[in-house]
């Protein structure tokens, strides 16, 4: 299989890019995604190659335009509506959790809302306490929505190719601090990368790391550490919150017994505690320790640059973990 | 120093008419491009001069945060270059019971009120003395004790907040007014509609002061709306709306002055536009050349709000190069010393990160406290 080096970016554009060319139907829509060419540069050159039909700018109306997004997704029509960031979908909140997550069950199946949301997520270096949310623990928690958190840009580009056909609302969530990051991306046309598919990142026997988007990064270094260490890691990159990798996870803990989850948001809730509930209750036997979850501190994200670092998961926070579950301090 | 050129007018941008089109007839206007007074509202020569040393102080502050953001001092700075006067204006207009509830570009508004110069350096800096103790971004700070509410960086969250907070005063018969600050783009925003209909509704003391800067971003005024003006929207909730040369000082002061009046007469909100200019980028993020027509910019720096002060100062108290070169040297002096020291003050403290989550603090975040205090330190990115 030929691949070609792209940026995590990159990648994002030409999924969209393909997928516009496959399907009349996909159109992106979103603040400054058409002549700015996107606020991160994910859409540049989309509007002159698809014209301002499929390309549309909007004004700055997050509600606004994810409800225009769904009721034209209601006639058949699969938008991707970006968000500049993640932060402002919490003023589009209610239109995904009331209309696009349930038009399909409140209608008694009449209609289908086959839309992608998506944009950065996350810490992205010093955006403050409102900019640096990690909106994956909101968006998994309600059914009807599938939602998806690439780590690497083969990734990036075979789960938004599946968002795009899918036929439920995707939240698909990237990183800034991502989007130059470089990887091998399949050349193949139809390549696309499963929903509800972990995979192995690292192998190892002694302990699982479980992560995803931008922490699986930090999460490899730290099992880089590690093994310097003599302690083999192995690290899953889950891909997808929402249909979870189950049988991923499970088979790894029947291998190394010990599990940490690593992924920035706060303790109280959230994707972490749902795996960890997952684990205790359908490996309990395999447990040779707790399961641990490096997350951010509890408090809402500040801006200096010290302190923030503080309340991301850094590498040896994840490494401190890893040795408490091992039992070597 | 800057030395004060004769006004000229310049060429119109195109036949169309634009929301932000500050030459068409109803644009209130006291004050003319050249600095000459159209129409005489009795401000006294002591207040103009203080009304323009404000401007420039706002001036000389963002161009040296500018300088500071480039040179990696600072991460981030968002200012209000060619848009002084709507800031000023409008914040001169206050009382001392009044409050504001700032956008994001309004730091000349807050340091007219009285916060320090230091107190705002800090929060570029983020350090230690940072109002808002490092927590949120450069210039998204708050001042209580000025009567200044917190800067929300969510489009247009402010103006709802701003007013409730003006209802309950008057619910409470206190005599105050609030003005809150938003752009063109932010009347796009789900709160601007329910902040005037509801204001509109209850008659709350209110006043909107939408900064019609010609942009937002990248998106040009024509893509956010199409609607002839911003103030047309005032028409639907019933809020009297007036637009205003935004680059003129005294006609923003003046109109500010009057949905005061109306305010605390218990006749309800007003609906401002000032139709100015954002002669920067939007950020220090952002490049506007890439997107701003050719010609654009250089025309409304003809409208330059503080050279149209300056030109109508040179005529009334004779304010020259040497006045001027004073008044810069003192800001500079003032800008220099705060620097000096905002560079010189610590980080905030670790233990500051648990602080004012909740009014207590519980026992989990205490937990998290002493195991921060007492583990392993993540290295910072930049020390
Ligand atoms: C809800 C929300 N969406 C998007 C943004 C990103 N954003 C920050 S400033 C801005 C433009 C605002 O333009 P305008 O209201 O005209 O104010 P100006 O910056 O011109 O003063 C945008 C889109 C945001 N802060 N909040
Ligand atoms: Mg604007």
């Amino acid at each position: 299989m030929s691949t070609t080096t792209m940026r995590y970016r990159e990648a994002i554009r030409s999924a969209i890019d393909e997928e516009m060319v496959r399907d009349k139907n996909v159109f992106l829509m979103g603040e400054e995604v058409g002549h700015y060419q996107g606020a991160y540069k994910v859409s540049e050159g989309l509007l002159e190659k698809f014209g301002e039909n499929r390309v549309i700018d909007t004004p700055i109306a997050e509600c606004g335009f994810a409800g225009i997004g769904i009721g034209a997704a209601m006639t058949g029509l699969r938008p991707v509506i970006e968000f500049m960031t993640w932060n402002f979908s919490a003023v589009a909140f209610d239109q995904i959790l009331n209309n696009a997550a349930k038009m399909r069950q409140m209608s008694g199946g009449q209609f289908n809302v086959p839309i992608v949301f998506r944009g950065p997520n996350a810490s992205a270096r010093q955006v403050g306490s409102q900019h640096s949310h990690a909106m994956e623990h909101f968006y998994a928690h309600i059914p009807g929505l599938k939602v998806v958190a690439p780590a690497t840009p083969a990734d990036a580009k075979g789960l938004l190719k599946t968002a795009i056909r899918d036929n439920n609302p995707v939240i698909f969530l990237e990183s800034e601090t991502l989007y130059t990051f470089k990887g091998e991306v399949p050349d193949e046309p139809d390549y696309t990368v499963p929903f509800g598919k972990g995979r192995v990142a690292r192998e190892g026997k002694d302990c699982t790391i479980i992560s995803w988007s931008r922490l699986l990064q930090v999460s490899l270094q730290a099992a880089e550490t590690l093994a310097a260490d003599g302690i083999d890691v192995e690290v899953i990159d889950l891909r997808s919150l929402r249909p979870l990798d189950e049988d991923l996870l499970i088979a790894s803990i029947e291998k190394t017994h010990r599990a940490v989850v690593a992924y920035e948001g706060w303790p109280y809730g959230g994707v972490g505690a749902e795996i960890v509930d997952r684990l205790q209750r359908l490996a309990f036997d395999e447990l040779d320790a707790p399961v641990l979850r490096v997350c951010n501190l509890d408090v809402p994200m500040p801006y200096n640059a010290a302190l923030e670092q503080q309340v991301i998961p850094q590498a040896n926070r994840i490494i401190d973990a890893v040795r408490q579950v091992s039992y070597r301090q | 120093m800057t030395t004060v050129s004769s006004y000229q007018e310049p060429e119109a941008q195109g036949a169309e008419r634009r929301p932000d089109d500050v030459m068409a007839d109803d644009v209130i206007r006291v004050m003319a491009p050249d600095g000459t007074v159209i129409d005489d509202i009795g401000i006294d020569d002591e207040t103009a001069v203080a009304l323009y040393q404000a401007m420039l102080r706002t001036r000389i502050v963002d161009d040296r945060a500018v300088t500071l953001q480039r040179q990696g001092r600072i991460g981030f700075h968002i200012g209000s270059l060619g848009e002084e006067a709507s800031i000023i204006g409008s914040a001169f207009a206050l009382r001392d019971q009044d409050w504001i509830f700032p956008c994001y570009r309004e730091f000349g508004a807050a340091l007219l009120r009285g916060l320090s110069m230091q107190t705002y350096m800090d929060n570029l800096y983020g350090n230690a003395n940072d109002i808002v103790k490092g927590r949120q971004m450069p210039d998204h700070w708050c001042d209580r004790e000025h009567r200044i509410a917190s800067v929300s960086s969510p489009i247009g969250t402010q103006i709802t907040n701003a007013v409730g907070f003006a209802w309950a005063a008057a619910l409470k018969n206190d005599p105050l007014a609030v003005l809150v600050y938003f752009g063109d783009g932010a009347t796009s925003s789900n709160e601007f509609h329910n902040g005037l209909n509801f204001a509109g509704v209850n008659a709350t003391p209110t006043v909107f002061l939408c900064r019609n800067n010609g942009w937002a971003i990248s998106v040009p005024t024509d893509k956010q709306t199409a609607s002839e003006s911003f103030a047309a929207k005032g028409v639907a909730y019933g809020v009297p709306a007036v637009r205003v040369d935004g680059n003129d000082v005294f006609a923003v002061l003046k109109v500010t002055r009057d949905a005061l009046t109306r305010a605390s007469a218990g006749e309800g909100p007003t609906l401002i536009e000032a139709i100015t200019y954002r002669l920067s980028g939007h950020s220090t993020s952002d490049d506007p050349t890439r997107y701003r027509p050719e010609g654009e910019a250089e025309a409304w720096e003809q409208r330059d709000p503080l050279l149209r002060m300056r030109r109508y100062l040179a005529e009334r108290v004779n304010w020259g190069d040497a006045e001027q070169a004073s008044a810069e040297q003192a800001i500079h002096h003032e800008v220099k010393a705060a620097i000096e020291v905002s560079e010189n003050t610590p980080k905030p403290a670790l233990e500051t990160l648990f602080e004012g989550v909740y009014a207590e603090m519980p026992w989990h975040l205490r937990e998290q406290q002493a195991e921060l205090l007492a583990g392993t330190r993540a290295p910072g990115h930049g020390e």
